[in-house]
């Protein structure tokens, strides 16, 4: 279980920090991240703090599990939180986010034209980036409320784990960028002098697109961008405003793994990258972390042991039958040799037991059986355990800096509060 | 025999190592198979340990008795590019659109283009044919985008035909979903054996169906023997302590007074976890759509183990 040579995650200290505002649990799909977030939420919350956590699309079990199986875009107060701290719990619509920037930043009328309008429609429900956008964006409005003393924030499952910084910027650079300018004021454009280059390559260009998109879209997009137009200052301002929040001091960022090839490399590139935009990387949460209590007992003698009790039963049931290891020691195929050994004896078993108890093999087959069996499963353990090993430190060797937390498996998935809990004193804990 | 094959699974159940596995098990008798990748992560690269693909189509390996895999990194922007020029022979103008930000836009902000240039590419691949008449690829298999968003990534063409009531994209659009919903196309779910990738497999066949999307199988990937059979399993629940401790001895284990206990552990949660997998089963089962089970590869998924998959998947016939 333990790393040498790596800094342990103190997970306690980070969550009970005030200083601490947000936590951004980030990572590729199925590492357990939208877990690890509630988790993490409900062990601050039971620690004392006012706590919020922001899923992006939790599992039905995950969510239910917090009592939020209902989307509705807004924080509700989870039952059964020990202690003087809360919790509260919501998970992302993007499109009811969206709507509500519209809404907040338009006046009705023009609010109504947009929201009616087929391109906003689209746009707003998932365009490559809205979600990752609108958790942004709805991240900026928790922390502006000045409600919760910690958000914890779980990141979009995206095709890469880094699009949720991207993206913002893309929409950001988008709708500042020639082309909206040019879609938006094509008249006052084209009737300044000395721009009549711009204006053919505009027309052009609007053309093209009129005959690519056919002409009604856009229309709809000419429409949904003016209409956007007074918007679009406040667009930019906020995203760049988030931005900026992600990179205060107050955050931290957890990267979420499993000790699998993929998912570290993942990891790997999300630390670097966290770097590139100095933003504020707090550790490596390492979930599925197998461990075994007898990994005094390697692998290898593992099975060799399996094989002498396997063996043993074999060689004592036969006293007498010289042929029987004759087959095993010239039989080239590893799995014969038991078949081969244990078809003669088929007729003898009742009488070989009593053999049995007599021999050096003092436990009755049954048990012997049941032993070697335990000894297969222990080097199935172990190898698991050595592989997990490389992995970690292939990062570890590659990110010597980031502290790490482990998250011992567990054998079944989390269903309720009690579930999050265990979840979380195993993060507590899992700083070797 | 439908020639696109589309793999999607939840994140972290190996959804491109199956794809791949699968073009390879259809390249197999002289054949030759597409693989492509949408999401812009190179995964088929690392898979093959090759350098990152570029656009373009090329031959990534060869499959017994000579069949051959081909793979191609879609990339939404150069395909805009490439379908402008096919249509419209705009030359410098793309790149002057492209300067203005306007492939920028339809590629990433427009709603549905980019997917619908993904999806139209990899349906052009399946459609295209060799001089004398027959099909460029026997197969086109596509590594595409996780359970949570297939349905929404195939079905865009219907909105965006929708959206775009006539033009290119109008018509581009309709000739897409006519391959997607035909027999020609079956979408593969990859999933484990754990309660939330089973949840979101069925929730995505509800999903495809709902769409009038054609549902291939269910493939089960990472299954990993059971060492202890249910047998053992109960026997292990009993009261053996002293015969598993003079067992342990006897085969020459030393300290076994300690190790019994921690065995003992280990395979309680191998009990669970035998549980566990067989209820999964059996909510699979109930999806009424054939499933396919591949085994855990200890050592991960390098090529050898990817042609150990390939072969898995030919004898279970998927995709044939």
């Amino acid at each position: 279980m333990t790393l040498e040579g790596v800094p342990g995650l103190e997970v306690d200290p980070l969550l009970d920090d005030p200083a601490t505002r947000i936590v951004v649990c980030c990572g590729a799909g199925g590492v357990g991240k939208t877990t690890t977030a509630a988790a993490l939420g409900v062990r601050a919350a039971e620690r004392g703090r006012k706590v919020v956590v922001l899923t992006i699309d939790p599992a039905r079990r995950l969510a239910q599990s917090m009592g939020i199986d209902q989307l509705d875009n807004v924080p509700r107060r989870v039952d059964g939180i020990e202690g003087d701290g809360e919790l509260h719990a919501m998970m992302l619509d993007m499109k009811r986010t969206f709507d509500e920037i519209v809404e907040a930043h338009a006046d009705p009328e023009r609010a109504r034209a947009i929201l009616g309008n087929p391109f906003y429609q689209s746009l707003s429900a998932g365009f490559a980036g809205t979600q990752e956008y609108m958790a942004m964006e709805k991240l900026g409005q928790l922390r502006s409320r000045e409600e919760w003393d910690l958000i914890v924030v779980d990141t979009p499952p995206s095709r890469s784990a880094l699009d949720f910084l991207d993206a913002p910027k893309r929409l950001g650079s988008f709708l500042d960028g020639t082309f909206i300018k040019l879609l938006m004021a094509p008249a006052k454009v084209g009737g300044r002098a000395g721009m009549k280059f711009l204006n053919v390559g505009m027309s052009m260009m609007t053309g093209t697109l009129g005959k690519l998109l056919g002409g009604q879209l856009l229309r709809d997009v000419q429409t949904f961008v003016a209409a956007m137009d007074t918007m679009f200052g406040g667009f930019r301002t906020r995203a760049d405003a988030t931005y900026r929040l992600l990179q205060a001091p107050g955050t931290a960022f957890l990267v979420v793994a499993a000790p699998e090839r993929d998912a570290l490399r993942e990891a790997a590139y999300f630390v670097e990258r966290l770097a590139a935009e100095r933003m504020p990387l707090a550790g490596l949460v390492l979930n599925r972390v197998h461990g075994s209590g007898a990994a005094a007992l390697s692998a290898e003698r593992a099975l060799a042991a399996a094989e002498n009790l396997e063996e043993g039963r074999i060689v004592d049931q036969g006293p007498g039958k010289t042929g029987v290891r004759g087959p095993e020691a010239t039989s080239p195929e590893p799995g014969a040799p038991r078949t081969t050994a244990a078809l003669p004896d088929a007729a003898a078993t009742t009488t070989d037991v009593t053999s049995v108890v007599n021999t050096d093999v003092t436990a009755p087959p049954a048990v012997a059986e049941l032993t070697a069996g335990l000894l297969r499963l222990h080097a199935e353990r172990m190898q698991v355990l050595a592989r997990e090993k490389r992995t970690r430190d292939r990062f570890a060797a590659l990110h010597p800096e980031v502290a790490v937390a482990e998250v011992p498996a567990l054998p079944g998935d989390v269903h309720d509060l009690a579930g999050l809990r265990a979840i979380g004193d195993r993060l507590a804990a899992g700083r070797h | 025999m439908s020639r696109l094959q589309v793999v999607s699974g939840k994140g972290g159940t190996g959804k491109t190592t199956v794809a791949a596995a699968l073009a390879l098990a259809l390249a197999t008798e002289g054949k030759r198979t597409l693989l492509v990748e949408v999401e812009g992560r190179q995964g088929i690269a690392q898979l093959f340990e090759t350098e990152a693909l570029p656009y373009e189509e090329r031959k990534i390996a060869v499959a017994p008795g000579g069949g051959e895999v081909y793979a191609l990194a879609i990339d939404a922007e150069r395909a805009l590019l490439d379908y402008l020029q096919m249509f419209y022979k705009l030359g410098s103008a793309g790149r002057a659109l492209k300067k203005l930000g306007a492939i920028d836009f339809a590629t990433t902000i427009a709603p549905g283009v980019r997917d619908v240039l993904l999806t139209g590419k990899a349906c052009e691949a399946v459609r295209r044919r060799e001089k004398h008449g027959g099909f460029c690829y026997d197969h086109v298999v596509m590594d595409a985008p996780p359970t949570g968003r297939i349905t929404r990534f195939l079905n865009v063409n219907d909105e965006v035909a929708g959206l775009a009531k006539i033009g290119p994209i109008h018509h581009q659009a309709q000739a897409v979903m006519r391959v997607l919903k035909s027999p020609e196309t079956a979408v593969h779910l990859v999933t484990l054996l754990e309660e939330m990738p089973v949840q979101e497999t069925a929730d995505g066949i509800a999903e495809l169906r709902e769409a009038g999307l054609p549902v291939g199988g269910v493939v089960v990937n990472m299954v990993r023997p059971h060492v202890l059979d249910e047998d053992a399993v109960r026997a292990a629940r009993g009261d053996h302590r002293d015969g598993i401790a003079k067992a342990l001895a006897s085969a020459g284990v030393g300290g076994s007074a300690r190790l019994v206990g921690p065995l003992l552990e280990q395979a309680a949660e191998h009990a669970q976890r035998v549980e566990l997998e067989r209820e999964q089963r059996e909510a699979l089962a109930k999806l009424q759509v054939p499933t396919y089970e591949l085994p855990f590869l200890g050592e991960g998924a390098d090529i050898a183990g990817l042609y150990r998959l390939a072969r898995e998947l030919r004898k279970l016939g998927v995709g044939a």
